[in-house]
C-alpha cells in the first residue's frame, strides 16, 4: 500500500524550491495589502456603526451582515468575473493594466476581512468608557474629532490583538486567492505536485510555510500583550 | 456596463441552482451544499467532543498529541487541508475515494479541530466546585464529565455551535476545487455556459448563501441571549 518514494530534494532545491520561494512572496504580498486597506475600511464602517444617522447606521449594518454571511470564494468570483459589468470603465481599464488578478484578490480579501476588523474595532471602543466621549464632547470637540483625537486612539490599542489574529486569517484566507490564477503558496505547491507527483512533500512544504506564519504572528501577539498592553492595563 | 444587470439567467437555471440534476440525476447545488454541511457537522460535532476531551485529560500522551494536531489543522488554510485529503485518503483506503467524501473528510476534520476548542472552553467555564461535587458523591471521573460537567457545558457551547455551522456553510464552497457540484461549482458551470452574465450569478448565489448563514446567525443571537437570561436566574 505505501509504495511512495520520498524525495524530499524536489522541494529544498532547485527550480521547484523557487517555484515555493515566489508562493510564499505572493502570499504575503497579498495578506500585507489586504490586512492595511481592511483595516482602513474596517475603521471606517466600524465609526459609521456607532454613528447616530439612521441611512448611515442602516448601511453599515448591513454591509456588516452581508459580507459576514457569504462565503469568501464567492466575492472572489464575484469581483473576478463580474467587477467589469458593475464597476466604471475607467476602474476597469486601470485594473487591467495592473495584475487584475491580484487586484481583484485584495479587493475580495480587503471587503471580507473589513467586516470581520470593523466590528472588533467596535468591541475596542465598546470597552472605553462612555464618560470620555462625554468629556471630550463636553470640553468642545466635535463627535467625529472625539473619535479621531480621544477614543480611536486608545480603542485602537485594545483591537490590535484580534487585528493580529485577523492578519493570521487573511495569510490562509489568501490561498483562495489560487482559484483564479493567483500563484501564491498553495498555488505553487498544486503546481509543483503536478509536475513532479511528489504530493506530499510539496504540500508539506505548503504546510511548514503556513505553520512559521502561525508561530511568528502568534509571537508577535505575545510579545505585544507583554509590552504594550499589560503595562496599559495594569496603569488603568 | 451597458444595459445593467439581466436576471433572467438565474429563472432559466433556477431548478438547476436549487437541486442539481436531482430527481433524475445526483443532487446538485443548493440541496448539496446544505448536504455536505450538515453531514461535516454531525461527524465534526462528535469529533471535536472526542478532540476537545483528549485536550482536556490529565494524561499527558494524549494530551500534548492532541494538542498538537489541533493546533496544526488550525493553523493552515482549509483549503491545504482538502488537497491533503485528496492526495491521502486513497493511500490510506488503498482505493480512489470520491470527490464529495474528499471534500466531508476535510471539512470534518477542520471544523472538528475548531470545535474542540470551543468544547474545552465550555468545560473550562464549568465552576470547578461542579467536578469537585460530583467526584465527593464517588462518581467515577468519567461519569462526573459525563453526567455532571458536559450536559452544562453543552447549552453555554450551543451558540458557538451554530457559529461554527454557518462558518461551515460557507467553508462548502471550497469544495469547487475538487469538482464537487455544489452551489458555488453549479454557479462557475452555469457563468461558463453564459458568458456574459458573472455578476447577477454570483450575486444572486451570495444573496443565497447569505439567506441561509443570515437565518442561522440570527438563530445563534436569539439563542445566546435566551441562554444568557436563562443563567442570570
Amino acid at each position: 500500500m505505501f509504495s511512495y518514494q520520498f524525495d524530499w530534494s524536489v522541494v529544498t532545491s532547485g527550480q521547484y524550491f523557487e517555484w515555493l520561494v515566489s508562493g510564499l512572496k505572493i502570499t504575503l504580498e497579498l495578506s500585507v495589502w489586504s490586512i492595511i486597506f481592511s483595516f482602513l475600511l474596517g475603521l471606517i464602517i466600524a465609526v459609521m456603526r456607532m454613528s447616530n444617522v439612521r441611512p448611515i447606521l442602516w448601511f453599515s449594518h448591513a454591509y456588516l451582515e452581508f459580507f459576514r454571511n457569504t462565503p469568501l470564494l464567492v466575492q472572489i468570483f464575484f469581483w473576478y468575473f463580474g467587477s467589469y459589468q458593475i464597476l466604471p470603465k475607467a476602474i476597469n481599464d486601470w485594473l487591467n493594466s495592473v495584475n487584475f488578478e491580484f487586484a481583484a484578490a485584495v479587493i475580495a480579501l480587503t471587503i471580507y476581512t473589513s467586516a470581520f476588523i470593523a466590528e472588533d474595532i467596535r468591541s475596542g471602543v465598546r470597552s472605553i468608557p462612555k464618560e470620555q466621549m462625554e468629556a471630550a464632547r463636553s470640553s468642545g470637540f466635535s463627535y467625529l474629532r472625539s473619535m479621531r483625537y480621544i477614543i480611536l486612539p486608545q480603542a485602537v490599542r485594545l483591537t490590535i490583538p484580534p487585528l493580529i489574529n485577523q492578519f493570521l486569517n487573511v495569510t490562509k484566507n489568501s490561498s483562495l486567492a489560487m482559484t483564479i490564477g493567483v500563484a501564491e503558496i498553495t498555488y505553487q505547491a498544486r503546481q509543483v505536485e503536478s509536475y513532479t507527483f511528489k504530493g506530499f512533500e510539496s504540500f508539506t512544504a505548503a504546510t511548514l510555510v503556513y505553520l512559521g506564519l502561525s508561530l511568528v504572528i502568534a509571537g508577535l501577539m505575545t510579545l505585544y500583550n507583554r509590552r504594550v498592553l499589560s503595562p496599559m492595563m495594569g496603569g488603568k | 456596463m451597458e444595459g445593467g444587470l439581466d436576471f433572467g439567467v438565474i429563472w432559466t437555471n433556477l431548478t438547476y441552482f436549487m437541486v442539481g440534476r436531482y430527481p433524475g440525476g445526483p443532487m446538485g447545488g443548493v440541496l448539496l451544499t446544505l448536504y455536505l454541511a450538515v453531514v461535516s457537522l454531525i461527524i465534526s460535532f462528535f469529533g471535536g467532543m472526542i478532540l476537545g476531551l483528549m485536550c482536556v485529560v490529565r494524561n499527558p500522551l494524549i494530551r500534548y498529541p492532541t494538542v498538537a494536531v489541533v493546533n496544526l489543522v488550525r493553523g493552515i488554510p482549509l483549503l491545504l487541508v482538502i488537497f491533503w485529503m485528496y492526495f491521502l485518503l486513497p493511500f490510506v483506503m488503498g482505493r480512489t475515494t470520491p470527490e464529495s467524501a474528499t471534500v466531508i473528510a476535510a471539512l470534518s476534520l477542520f471544523t472538528s479541530a475548531y470545535m474542540s476548542q470551543i468544547v474545552q472552553a465550555g468545560i473550562e467555564g464549568i465552576p470547578k466546585g461542579q467536578t469537585e461535587a460530583a467526584l465527593s458523591t464517588g462518581l467515577h471521573p468519567w461519569h462526573a464529565m459525563v453526567f455532571v460537567v458536559l450536559p452544562q457545558a453543552l447549552r453555554n457551547m450551543i451558540p458557538s455551535f451554530v457559529n461554527q455551522f454557518v462558518s461551515m456553510i460557507k467553508d462548502t464552497s471550497l469544495a469547487f476545487i475538487v469538482g464537487v457540484s455544489e452551489l458555488t461549482q453549479v454557479a462557475t458551470q452555469v457563468n461558463n455556459r453564459t458568458m456574459i452574465y458573472p455578476a447577477e450569478i454570483f450575486l444572486f448565489i451570495a444573496i443565497v448563501y447569505f439567506i441561509i448563514c443570515f437565518a442561522f446567525t440570527t438563530l445563534s443571537r436569539w439563542l445566546e441571549t435566551r441562554l444568557a437570561w436563562r443563567k442570570a436566574i
